[in-house]
């Protein structure tokens, strides 16, 4: 997730563009291009032991032996020709952007199935230097690599690395400061493959990034970017060229992917003949056995339940709701920040309505900071920390795995297990995140479903707390939120068109995360999450408080208590809903105050908390919505999602006061 | 034994009578055939047939010949759906046409491709061929999608069947390349494979097009 980083460098780029050196960091996904990019740069992009964290470009600056340079690290591409957006976002900076030198990493395990790249960005005639990184744990696995017979065959430099434990930076350094070669040894396809690529590439004259036979290559594969870059180039040579090219992969079209990965493979097989020595017999790693366990249905849904149960339970409930916010916002805010603050105002200020905007019932400091610092903080920490454990350990993509056939009827696939668990944490970061999913029609179900049904952690933990108290409320509000996730997803895989993709994912090994990584990760999430609901928790509490002087926010209580009688709520709840459209765990946090008081009973409580978690996503939420999938999509998903919470809280009321369950 | 088409259909349809349906005899009233079609003329005059008071009865040369072209006309059927994905009646129709291509030694190809299918699309017999017992006899159980191993087996890709070319790129980019040995590691709730030292988890319909020579 780059977005967290904070993209500031981008503009300060573009100003001294031709002054420094560009290396641009490429390779398959999750090979530690993004642990390099922080190496080399001192920057902080999230790192993650998933495929696909990086959605984005980040750009950063490194100083090295004395000349500053400027390092692009791209989302993952397994292949010069991109297949999904972000591949394509990658090769366009090669496109475009003339790196003086590509650092290819790769995956040191892995090395027979990366190469081929390695070998179509040599034939692409840039500066390449190979990377051949996580080498510690080929290593463990038995593999050694020969590398200066790599670098041999190659032709371009190729270095041992193992980046997340700072293995080879030095030698990356120099490699960078040398400048990328351009490999020696030219490859050399079957004779009626250079035969074509010779017939298109003779035909190119254009002054291009790439070597013309890879360009010409790209177009055989009907790349459509490359086209439109030698129509642009060529002119009113195009046509012909274009006929030249259709001719040809009309010739070819039963196999020609087939061949090339055929002819790649017989290359790489020549090249890591004598550098790769595998070993004799497979080692079973620990993680492996880890992998197993979570993998299997019949341990793995056990230990799904042990990890949601110590982690989001104990762990964020418990902890974060329970202690620390006790300590925090009891003990630190009620106890002493706040009596002090309110004196420290009233002695300073003598207006009533400034003060009331400080420091009254909605005030600033006495509201809005409290909320924040004393309730979301803790609990927000706790469940980031618990997230980036996992992800870091390589657990989601087994999760994936195990909850694809239930995500299948519900018109996703087990990719969406990712943003859906993020959603748990902060469903605007899911939101942002759900465009890795691969269609337009999974991204807006799973925007529905994080609008819906999944509460944000700050909400969750509030209502943990709040509902721990007393198991069957827990159980009748968990139990909704399982049934109306399920009930509407089944609902919208059914009524919006289109097929139910593919799924398939690369498993990363499980690992040891290190403790290092997710405290930087955590407290980068944290600061995103910071900066984005501070403003949001000052601007309700202004709001709230033009309200109160104004009488204005009396008024809505009125309007919307029959509203809530026909929930069966008393009208105190209304505040904790008004509190609820501005952030969702605001809503949840003024039930906390309502519950403390003592005003809901165990149906009551039960209501609300069903209500609010349902109803609309918070401000934050919703612009981020609009962002992503455009008016007409969220202000669709916003009507709906205020009537099924209000439908459902409803019905839940009726069901209750029925039969008499709580 | 080259026959017109008039004729392999008519002993097709006998085939089913007689074979399938337990009729000791197929009538030509009801094949919609005149006596003095020339197809059964000259399924008479090559002794495959014996023709009595318009009823159609095997020799023995002909229940052989009835039974290959039934086989021929079935495994059409099969390349037609399984391979070339057409269905419905356009499949019917094609098949017909096609199956009287599938002679001299070109329906044990087409047989071993599809690996010695049991039954046509409708669920009906496909009489084993000479190719069909060879394969049972050594063993070979021949190319299979990835569904058909068990978790723990292991098998070389045969190729890959998929009809969408940017998913066989992308499994081709896994490393799920032809002639790489793959293990399949777990079946349930997803399919998990490994190629080389990394692991894989697709779901069902992507492992039916991943075909692997056990």
């Amino acid at each position: 997730m780059s977005m967290l980083s904070g993209n500031n460098e981008s503009e300060e780029v573009s100003g001294v563009k031709s002054s420094r050196k560009r290396v641009a960091l490429v390779g398959n996904p999750n090979v530690g291009k993004s642990a390099l990019f922080n190496a080399l740069t001192g920057a902080y992009v999230t790192v993650s032991n998933y495929p696909g964290t990086s959605v984005e470009v980040s750009r950063g600056s490194a100083q090295i032996n004395g000349a500053n340079f400027e390092i692009i690290d791209t989302p993952g591409m397994y292949a010069l020709l991109p297949i999904t957006e972000e591949e394509r976002v990658a090769r366009e900076i090669l496109l475009t952007e003339r790196p003086d030198v590509v650092l290819h990493v790769v995956d040191g395990r892995n090395l027979e199935r990366m190469l081929p790249m390695t070998l179509q960005l040599i034939d692409a005639g840039l500066p390449v230097v190979l990377v051949v990184n996580i080498m510690d744990e080929a290593e463990r696995l038995g593999l050694s690599i020969d590398f200066h017979l790599l670098s041999q065959k190659l032709g371009v430099r190729a270095i041992s690395a193992a980046t997340a434990r700072k293995r080879g930076l030095d030698e990356i350094r120099n490699a960078i400061s040398a400048g990328g070669e351009t490999g020696r040894s030219a490859i050399t396809y079957s004779q009626t493959l250079e035969r074509d690529m010779e017939r298109v590439a003779g035909m190119l004259h254009g002054d291009y990034p790439l070597s013309k036979r890879s360009l010409a290559l790209l177009m055989l594969q009907r790349d459509d970017e490359v086209a439109a870059l030698v129509r642009l180039k060529e002119g009113d040579a195009y046509p012909a060229i274009e006929e030249v090219v259709r001719e040809i992969s009309f010739a070819r079209r039963e196999t020609f992917n087939l061949d090339l990965s055929l002819e790649w493979k017989g290359m790489v097989k020549g090249i890591i003949h004598g550098v790769l020595q595998l070993p004799d017999k497979r080692r079973v790693t620990n993680g492996e056995r880890l992998s197993m366990l979570a993998v299997r249905p019949i341990t793995g849904i056990p230990l799904l339940l042990v990890v949601l149960y110590f982690g989001l339970y104990k762990f964020v409930g418990d902890f974060g709701a329970g202690t620390l916010v006790d300590l925090l916002e009891g003990k630190l805010f009620e106890g002493l920040f706040n009596p002090w603050i309110i004196g420290v105002v009233k002695g300073l200020v003598p207006w009533w309505p400034i003060q009331e905007l400080l420091v009254g019932e909605y005030g600033i400091i006495t509201l809005g900071l409290r909320y924040a610092v004393g309730i979301i903080l803790p609990i927000v920490a706790t469940f980031f920390l618990f997230f980036s454990l996992l992800e870091d350990s390589g657990y989601f993509p087994r999760l994936a795995l195990l909850v694809d056939r239930i995500f299948k009827k519900i018109g996703l696939t087990g990719r969406a297990v990712i943003p859906m668990v993020l959603g748990f944490g902060c469903d605007t970061m899911a939101t942002m995140v759900t465009r890795t999913l691969e269609t337009v029609r999974e991204r807006v179900i799973a925007t529905l479903l994080l609008a819906l049904a999944i509460p944000c952690s700050a909400q969750l933990g509030v209502i943990l707390s709040i509902l721990s108290k007393n198991p069957a409320t827990l159980l009748v509000w968990s139990g909704c939120l399982i049934l109306i996730f399920l009930l509407i997803g089944f609902l919208a895989a059914r009524l919006m068109p289109g097929e139910t993709p593919m799924f398939y994912m690369e498993l990363p090994p499980m690992r040891m995360p290190q403790l290092s990584n997710i405290l930087t990760k955590t407290y980068t999430r944290m600061q995103w999450y910071f900066l984005e609901i501070l403003p949001l928790f000052v601007l309700a509490s202004i709001l709230l408080w033009l309200g109160k002087i104004t009488n204005f926010f009396a008024k809505l209580v009125d309007w919307l208590t029959p509203l809530m009688n026909q929930l069966g709520l008393p009208k105190e709840v209304t505040v904790a809903f008004i509190f609820g459209f501005f952030r969702r765990d605001y809503g949840a946090a003024g039930l906390y105050d309502l519950q403390t008081k003592g005003i809901l009973d165990a149906r009551q409580l039960t209501v609300a908390a069903v209500t609010l978690t349902l109803f609309i996503p918070c401000v934050a939420q919703f612009l981020i919505m609009k962002k992503e999938r455009g008016w007409a999509v969220s202000l669709g998903i916003g009507a709906f999602v205020t009537f099924m919470a209000f439908g459902s809280g409803y019905l839940l009321n009726q069901f209750l006061v029925a039969t008499r369950l709580l | 034994m080259k026959l017109t088409e008039k004729s392999e259909e008519i002993l097709e349809s006998m085939w089913i009578a007689i074979e399938e349906e337990g009729k000791g005899f197929a009538e030509l009233e009801l094949l919609k055939v005149a006596v003095d079609d020339p197809a059964v003329r000259e399924l008479t005059s090559l002794a495959l047939v014996e023709l009595k008071e318009g009823r159609l009865y095997f020799r023995p040369e002909g229940k052989e010949e009835g039974r290959t072209t039934i086989r021929r006309h079935r495994l059409a059927e099969r390349l037609m759906m399984d391979v070339l994905n057409i269905r419905g009646e356009n499949a019917e129709d094609k098949a017909c046409q096609f199956e009287h291509l599938l002679n001299e030694g070109v329906d044990t190809k087409i047989c071993t491709m599809l690996n010695h299918p049991t039954t046509c699309p409708h669920g009906k017999m496909i009489p084993a061929g000479d190719c069909c017992e060879a394969a049972r006899n050594s063993g070979d159980l021949g190319v299979v999608p990835l569904t058909e191993l068990k978790s723990g087996e292991e098998g070389e890709i045969a190729y890959l069947q998929s009809g969408d070319d940017k998913k066989m790129q992308k499994l081709m980019a896994l490393g799920v390349l032809p002639g790489n040995r793959i293990t399949l590691l777990q079946t349930f709730p997803s399919y998990i494979f490994r190629v080389g030292f990394s692991e894989f988890a697709i779901d069902t319909a992507m492992a039916r097009e991943i075909i692997v020579r056990k």
